[in-house]
C-alpha cells in the first residue's frame, strides 16, 4: 500500500487517504468535476492552473493515458484527488496509466478519500483553498495553508500562456481559407484542432501581445481563448480585447467572455462552486433551444452589470448566470461555455461554423 | 401523423403479460405515464390484460380496461372512448406493434387519433431492417457492410471484399437455420454452402460480423423543440453477440475514453434527430476495442427495458419525461423531480457504478440450454450500485438470491485444470463463475480475455475480488483488512467463509471495529446540488446522507428479481403495502433489488433503498434507520416480497428486529412441514398423509408408508420450485439426490399424491376475524402447480357443503396460526365419500400475500 496522504481544506476539514503521482505537497483551490470521461483532457486544462481537482466519478484512470487527448503541453493541475486510481488501464490507444503520467511531471495525486463528501463540502461551503500532502501533518498543513497566496489573487493566465507567438501545425499543409489569430489566456488544443478543421490557419499569440501587434498579424478573426483565474486581475487583456473590438471579427470562449463583458465595462463575481462538468445546460434566447455543454469556469459576467453594446445571448438553465454575449453592432460573440468540449459533449462546435460565418459576412 | 396540440384524453396500450423480454419494467413505465398524464391535465386511458400491475389501479389511470391486446379489442375501446391521442411507446414491442396495427388498419385516422411521440413511419423506419439501414446511410452513421449473394462465387469475392470473420445469413429461413459465423476460409466454405443449401431460394446475406466488438447503449431522449440529451451510456461486459438482455451490463460506460463516449453520443443525437422521435429511445453500437469504428446496431424507438435499467442507474425518470414530451411538453420545462431545483433538460452525472445482472430461469429448468446468444432468455434482472466496480458487481450477485452462492461458487463439474481451454468459458449463465475459478487458479485475465473478448479492464477488476478471496484465506483478520474486503463488496458470509469465521461473528467484528455501511444518494448530479430524493445505496466510505427518519416509519421488503413463481405480482404487493403506510402517516421505507419495477420507483416510497435483500443488507438498513440517536425501532413488513421477504422473518426476528403482521412464529409454523402436521391435527383439519424428510431412507419409508404416487417437493422454497409427482422408488431415489444438492437446510416434503380439484382461497386476517374475498377453483387437476394452472372465480363446480368446509377451515387456519395480514390456503377436495371420510384437505398454507392477492383486488 501506498504511502498515506491527506487533503487538507482551508476550514480545517481533513480528508485521509493514499499518495499517487509523485509524493510532494501541492496548494491550490479545490474543485470538483462532475463529467464521468475525460480525466486527461481535465488534467492539461490549462484553466485548472493553481486547481487541486476532483472528478467526482469515482474511477479515475481506466483508459489510461494516450497520445491524443492532451490540451496543452503539460498537466496543468495543481493536484489531483481521486476516490480509486486505476493503474491497470486496458485501452489500445493507451501508453502509461494516470500514476506515471502524474509522477513523470511531478504532480501530486490522492486516492482513496470519499470524492462525494469533500463535493458535498465544497457544495455547501464554496470552493476554497486546500493542500494534499504527505509529509505534514494536519495542525502544519493548514498553518502552511494559511500563508499560501489566495488563489483569487494570482494572475495564472500569465503563467500558462505561451511565451511567444507561433502557428499551430505549421508544416501540415491545409488549404486555408481564413487567418485566426488566438489570443492565448490558457488555449486549449481542441479550439485550434476545430479550427484547422474549418480551414483556418491559426497564429496563437501571448496574453502580454499588445492589439496593434494582434492587428499587425492581419487575421480575418481573433479568438479569445479560456483561461483560468479571476478576470478582475487581467486588465492588460481587457485593455487589449477592448482595442481590437469592432477591428476584427472576434470570438471569446469562458475567459474570453469575461474579457469581452470586462472590455465593454461590465463586472465579474467568483461564483460558490462554479461550474465543471460536461452536462450543463444552457438556453439560447434567440432560438429557445437548450443547448448542454462542457463547462469549466469559476467566475462568471453579472448580468445587471452589462454597459450598452452588448447583451445576454444565453444563460445557464440551472443557476440562471449569463452564459454567452454578443455585440449588437459589432462582429463579436463569446460563450461562457466550451464550445471546443474536450472532455464533453460536441453538441457545440457550430459555434466556431458561426465564427467562421461572422468572419465571411465581414469579408464580403 | 403527430401534431403538437395537446391532446385531452390519451390512450395507453399496456405490454400484456409477463414473457421473456417484457417484464416489470412496462409496469414502471406505464405507471409513470399514467401519472404524468394526470399531472398535465390529460384523462388516461389504459388497456392492459395484466391484472398485476400498478398500472391497472384505478387511482393510476383515469380509465382502465382489462381487456385483451388485441386490435379489435382496442378498436371497440377507440370506438367507446374517442381518444384524441395514442401514446404506443410505453407497453414494450406489444404495444408498439399494436399502434402500427391500428394504424394500418385505418383505425386511427377514422377516429382521427393523433399517435404521440414516436410516428408510425418511425416506428417502421426503426424495425424494418432493410429501411432503417438506408435511414442510417442516409445520415452518414456506419452500419456493418454487407450484400445479398445467390453462388458460392459471389460469396467468396463478397467475403474477401468485407474480410473474415463474417455473418451469413440465409434469407427466408427460421431462426437462421443453416448460417453462422466464418472466422477461416475453411469455415466459410462449409457456411456458405449451408446457408444457400438451406435458404429455398439460394440465397445468403454475407455481413461483416462484429462478434467480440464492445457493444455500448445510450438512452436518448428528445422534445418536439429538437432538444436533445443523453440519458445515459451503459457497456455491455459481456461482448457483441450476445442479447443485451442476457448480458451483464455496467453504467456508465468504463473502458471508453472521452473521445469515443462523445462520438457516440453525437451519434445518438443524430439519430434520434433522424427519426424523428418526440420522447425516448434506445440506440445500441458495436465499437471496435482496436479502433474507432463502430456500427450502429438497433434502435428501440420506445421507452425500454434498458430504458427503467437507466432511469434507476441515474434516478432520471425517463418515462415520465417522454410521457410528458408526448403530450407537448419541453425538456426545460419538465421539472428533475429528483433534485427538485434542475430541470430534465440536463444529463445526469453519476458517481457511483451501476451493474445490472439478468436472472435466469436455469435454476428451475436445469435442464435448459444454457448457452447465451442473440435470443434472451433471462426472465428478470437485479441491479446494484456501489463505488467500486467490484463491490456493484458482488452486490449483485447477492442480490440475485442464489441462496449461497456467491462467486466463491464453482461446480463440481467443471474441468478446472491449467490449461485454460478446457475451462466452460461459453456464454453461458454462469460464465461469471467460471471466469472466478479461472482467475482462481492464475489463468492470466488477457487469455480470459482472448477466449471471451470480456475487456481485460473489467478482467483485471476480477482478479481484484480473487486477490482478496487469497489474502482473506492467507492472513487473519485486521481492520484494513477487513474495511479493504468490505470496500470490494465481500458479504460477512464470504468473508467468514474465506477466514474460517461465522458471518455473524464477521459482523461482530465489523460493529468493533466500526466498519458499517454509510448511505449515499442517487441524485443524478453527482452531488453538484442539493437534492431532494429519497433514493439510497449502501458502499462502505465515510459519509452517510441517509440520517434516520425521526417519524414512526417502517420498512417494506421487496422480492428482488423477477423469476418463475416470483413475478410483479409482489411487487404489485409492496408498492401497495408503502402506500397503505404513508396513508396511516408512517414514513415508508422501500427495500428491493429490482431495477425493471413500480417499487424501486423514486416517489413510491419516502425512502428507497437500493439494495441487495439478504440478510447482512436489510440487518445493515434497520440498523441504520434504527440510528445510534435512538429514533426508534424501524419495523419490517416481510409479507409482500413473496418467498424472498419471508426466508428474511426468521433472520430479522432471530436479531431482534420487530415485524409488522404475521410474526416469524406464525410464518414457521405455517413453512415448517412437521410442525404443520402437528398444527393441523390439534385443529382437526386433514391434510394429505405425508412427512419432511432429510435424506433417501426416510424418504423411501415415508413413501412406503403413504404409498405412490407422491408429491415431493423442498420445503421453505418459492412456487414449487422441483416439485414432482413420483410414482415409484427409483424416480423417488433420483430425486433425493438432486434435491440434497440443493443443500437450503431444509426438508424435503413427501404427500400422499391426492387427485381432486384443487381450490385456493386468499384471506386478510386481523387477529380476530377473518376475511375472505372468495374461492378460485383451479381447471387443472391437482398436482399442477397452481402458478401453472387455469383458475376460474367464483368456483364452479363446489357445493355449499364444500364451500362452507373451505370457510371453515380457513377461518380457524386464520385465528389459529395469528395471521395478522393476508394468507393463502390451497385445497384438494375429492369426490365426497360414501362413508363420510373427509373430502376436503389442506395441501398448503402461507401466511403470505400470494401471487393471486392482485388478481382479487382486480
Amino acid at each position: 500500500m501506498n504511502k498515506r496522504a491527506r487533503l487538507i481544506l482551508a476550514d480545517g476539514s481533513v480528508y485521509e487517504g493514499f499518495s499517487f503521482g509523485t509524493e510532494a505537497d501541492a496548494f491550490g483551490e479545490v474543485v470538483f468535476n462532475t463529467s464521468m470521461t475525460g480525466y486527461q483532457e481535465m488534467l492539461t486544462d490549462p484553466s485548472y492552473a493553481g486547481q487541486i481537482v476532483v472528478p467526482t466519478y469515482p474511477l479515475i484512470g481506466n483508459y489510461g493515458i494516450n497520445e491524443q487527448d492532451t490540451e496543452s503541453a503539460r498537466i496543468q493541475v495543481r493536484g489531483f484527488v481521486v476516490r480509486e486510481e486505476c493503474l491497470e488501464p486496458n485501452h489500445y490507444l493507451s501508453g502509461k496509466n494516470i500514476h506515471e503520467y502524474l509522477a513523470d511531471s511531478n504532480i501530486p495525486g490522492l486516492y482513496g478519500v470519499d470524492t462525494r463528501a469533500i463535493t458535498r463540502k465544497l457544495r455547501s461551503a464554496g470552493v476554497m483553498m486546500g493542500v494534499i500532502t504527505s509529509n505534514m501533518a494536519p495542525e502544519q498543513a493548514l498553518a502552511e495553508l494559511k500563508k499560501q497566496p489566495d488563489y483569487g489573487s494570482i494572475d495564472f493566465v500569465r503563467e500558462v500562456s505561451t511565451k511567444k507567438s507561433y502557428e499551430w501545425e505549421k508544416d501540415r499543409t491545409i488549404e486555408a481559407q481564413y487567418h485566426i489569430v488566438a489570443y492565448d489566456c490558457g488555449l486549449k488544443y481542441n479550439i485550434l484542432r476545430l479550427l484547422q478543421a474549418r480551414e483556418c490557419r491559426v497564429t496563437v499569440v501571448s496574453c502580454m501581445t499588445s492589439a496593434e501587434e494582434i492587428l499587425r498579424f492581419d487575421p480575418d478573426g481573433i479568438l479569445l481563448s479560456p483561461g483560468p483565474g479571476d478576470p478582475e486581475l487581467l486588465d492588460y487583456a481587457v485593455d487589449t480585447v477592448r482595442k481590437l473590438a469592432g477591428k476584427k471579427p472576434i470570438m471569446g470562449i469562458c475567459l474570453g467572455n469575461q474579457l469581452i463583458g470586462r472590455a465593454f465595462g461590465a463586472k465579474t463575481f467568483k461564483l460558490k462552486f462554479g461550474h465543471r462538468g460536461s452536462n450543463h445546460p444552457v438556453r439560447e434566447f434567440a432560438t429557445g433551444r437548450v443547448h448542454i455543454t462542457a463547462q469549466n469556469h469559476g467566475y462568471a459576467v453579472d448580468p445587471d452589470t452589462l454597459k450598452d453594446g452588448l447583451e445576454v445571448t444565453h444563460i445557464n438553465l440551472n443557476d440562471g448566470t449569463v452564459e454567452g454575449l454578443k455585440h449588437k453592432e459589432l462582429p463579436i460573440f463569446c460563450i461562457q461555455y466550451h464550445s471546443e468540449d474536450s472532455p464533453g459533449p460536441m453538441d457545440n462546435r457550430y459555434l466556431f461554423d458561426r465564427f467562421i460565418e461572422m468572419i465571411r459576412g465581414e469579408k464580403s | 401523423m403527430t401534431t403538437h396540440a395537446k391532446p385531452s384524453k390519451v390512450l395507453i396500450i399496456g405490454s400484456g403479460p409477463i414473457i421473456i423480454g417484457q417484464a416489470a419494467e412496462f409496469d414502471y413505465a406505464g405507471t409513470q405515464a399514467c401519472k404524468a398524464m394526470r399531472e398535465e391535465g390529460v384523462i388516461s386511458v389504459l388497456v392492459n390484460s395484466n391484472p398485476a400491475t400498478i398500472m391497472t389501479d384505478e387511482d393510476i389511470a383515469d380509465i382502465v380496461y382489462v381487456e385483451p391486446l388485441t386490435v379489435e379489442v382496442l378498436t371497440r375501446i377507440i370506438e367507446r372512448e374517442h381518444p384524441d391521442g395514442l401514446l404506443p411507446t410505453l407497453g414494450g414491442q406489444t404495444g408498439l406493434n399494436l399502434a402500427v396495427d391500428l394504424a394500418d388498419a385505418g383505425v386511427l385516422d377514422k377516429y382521427r387519433v393523433c399517435v404521440l411521440g414516436t410516428p408510425i413511419q418511425t416506428i417502421r423506419n426503426a424495425e424494418d431492417r432493410e429501411l432503417f439501414k438506408r435511414l442510417l446511410i442516409k445520415i452518414g452513421e456506419p452500419v456493418p457492410r454487407s450484400e445479398t449473394v445467390n453462388t458460392m462465387e459471389e460469396g467468396r469475392r463478397v467475403a474477401r471484399g468485407i474480410g473474415l470473420p463474417v455473418v451469413i445469413r440465409p434469407a427466408y429461413t427460421l431462426g437462421g437455420t443453416g448460417g453462422g459465423f466464418a472466422t477461416n476460409w475453411e469455415e466459410l466454405e462449409v457456411v456458405l454452402n449451408s446457408g444457400l443449401t438451406a435458404s429455398p431460394i439460394h440465397q445468403v446475406l454475407v455481413e461483416e460480423s462484429v462478434a467480440g466488438w464492445k457493444e455500448i447503449e445510450y438512452e436518448v431522449m428528445r422534445d418536439g423543440a429538437d432538444n436533445c440529451i443523453t440519458v445515459c451510456n451503459m457497456e455491455n461486459i459481456d461482448p457483441m453477440g450476445i442479447h443485451t438482455g442476457d448480458s451483464i451490463v455496467v453504467a456508465p460506460s468504463q473502458t471508453l475514453t472521452n473521445k469515443e463516449y462523445q462520438m457516440l453520443r453525437t451519434a445518438s443525437l443524430k439519430i434520434i434527430r433522424a427519426l424523428g422521435i418526440e420522447g425516448g429511445c434506445n440506440v445500441q453500437y458495436a465499437l471496435d476495442p482496436k479502433s474507432e469504428c463502430y456500427y450502429v446496431i438497433e434502435v428501440n424507438p420506445r421507452v425500454s427495458r434498458s430504458s427503467a435499467l437507466a432511469s434507476k442507474a441515474t434516478g432520471y425518470p425517463i418515462a415520465r419525461v417522454a410521457s410528458k414530451i408526448a403530450v407537448g411538453k419541453r425538456l426545460d420545462e419538465i421539472p428533475n423531480a429528483v433534485t427538485g431545483k434542475t430541470m430534465a433538460a440536463f444529463e445526469p452525472a453519476l458517481d457511483y457504478v451501476v451493474v445490472k445482472i439478468p436472472r435466469w430461469p436455469f435454476d428451475k429448468f436445469a435442464s435448459g440450454d444454457r448457452l447465451l446468444g442473440t435470443q434472451m432468455k433471462a426472465t428478470g434482472e437485479v441491479m446494484a450500485i456501489g463505488r467500486t466496480f467490484e463491490a456493484a458487481l458482488q452486490k449483485a450477485v447477492r442480490s440475485l438470491e442464489f441462496g449461497k452462492k456467491s462467486l466463491l461458487w464453482e461446480d463440481r463439474k467443471w474441468t478446472l485444470g491449467a490449461d485454460i481451454n478446457t475451462y466452460p468459458l461459453e456464454p453461458t449463465d454462469l460464465r461469471l463463475w467460471v471466469i472466478m475459478a479461472a482467475l482462481r487458479r492464475n489463468m492470466m485475465p488477457e487469455k480470459i480475455a482472448e477466449r471471451t473478448h470480456i475487456d481485460p479492464w473489467f478482467l483485471t477488476k476480477m482478479q481484484n475480488i480473487v486477490d482478496m478471496e487469497k489474502k482473506l484465506l492467507a492472513q487473519s483478520l485486521t481492520p484494513d483488512l477487513l474495511r479493504e474486503a468490505k470496500r470490494l463488496g465481500f458479504s460477512d458470509e464470504m468473508i467468514g467463509t474465506l477466514a474460517d469465521q461465522l458471518a455473524e461473528q464477521v459482523r461482530q467484528l465489523r460493529h468493533e471495529w466500526n466498519i458499517r455501511p454509510v448511505y449515499k444518494m442517487v441524485d443524478t448530479c453527482a452531488a453538484e446540488f442539493d437534492a431532494a430524493t429519497p433514493y439510497f445505496y449502501s458502499t462502505y466510505e465515510y459519509e452517510n446522507e441517509a440520517e434516520s427518519f425521526k417519524k414512526q416509519k417502517a420498512v417494506v421488503i421487496g422480492s428482488g428479481p423477477i423469476r418463475i413463481g416470483q413475478g410483479i405480482e409482489f411487487d404489485y404487493c409492496s408498492v401497495h403495502s408503502s402506500m397503505a403506510l404513508r396513508e396511516l402517516g408512517y414514513q415508508s421505507i422501500m427495500v428491493n433489488s429490482n431495477p425493471e419495477t413500480v417499487s424501486t420507483d423514486f416517489d413510491t416510497s419516502d425512502r428507497l433503498y437500493f439494495e441487495a435483500l439478504d440478510e447482512e443488507s436489510v440487518r445493515d438498513i434497520l440498523e441504520n434507520e434504527n440510528g445510534q440517536n435512538g429514533n426508534g425501532q424501524a419495523p419490517s413488513i416481510v409479507q409482500f416480497g413473496g418467498q424472498t421477504a419471508i426466508n428474511l422473518a426468521d433472520p430479522l426476528a432471530r436479531s431482534g428486529m420487530s415485524i409488522l403482521g404475521s410474526s416469524a412464529e406464525s410464518i414457521d409454523l405455517s413453512e415448517d412441514r412437521r410442525r404443520f402436521e402437528g398444527f393441523l391435527s390439534r385443529l382437526g383439519i386433514p391434510q394429505p398423509p405425508g412427512a419432511g424428510v432429510t435424506n433417501v431412507e426416510e424418504a423411501l419409508n415415508v413413501a412406503k408408508t403413504i404409498g405412490y404416487p407422491v408429491l415431493v417437493r423442498p420445503s421453505y422454497v418459492l412456487g414449487g420450485r422441483a416439485m414432482e409427482i413420483v410414482y415409484n422408488a427409483s424416480e423417488l431415489v433420483h430425486y433425493m439426490n438432486a434435491a440434497v444438492e440443493l443443500n437450503t437446510g431444509h426438508p424435503i416434503l413427501i404427500d400422499k399424491y391426492l387427485q381432486g380439484k384443487e381450490a385456493e382461497v386468499d384471506a386478510i386476517c386481523d387477529g380476530e376475524t377473518v376475511l375472505i374475498p372468495g374461492i378460485m377453483e383451479q381447471i387443472e387437476r391437482a398436482g399442477v402447480h397452481s402458478g401453472d394452472s387455469m383458475a376460474v372465480y367464483p368456483g364452479l363446480n363446489l357445493t355449499t357443503a364444500e364451500t362452507d368446509t373451505i370457510i371453515d377451515y380457513t377461518v380457524r387456519i386464520g385465528l389459529a396460526l395469528k395471521v395478522k395480514g393476508l394468507m393463502n390456503v390451497q385445497f384438494v377436495v375429492l369426490p365426497e365419500h360414501p362413508t363420510g371420510e373427509a373430502s376436503i384437505y389442506v395441501l398448503e398454507v402461507n401466511s403470505r400475500a400470494s401471487r393471486p392477492a392482485c388478481r382479487w383486488s382486480k
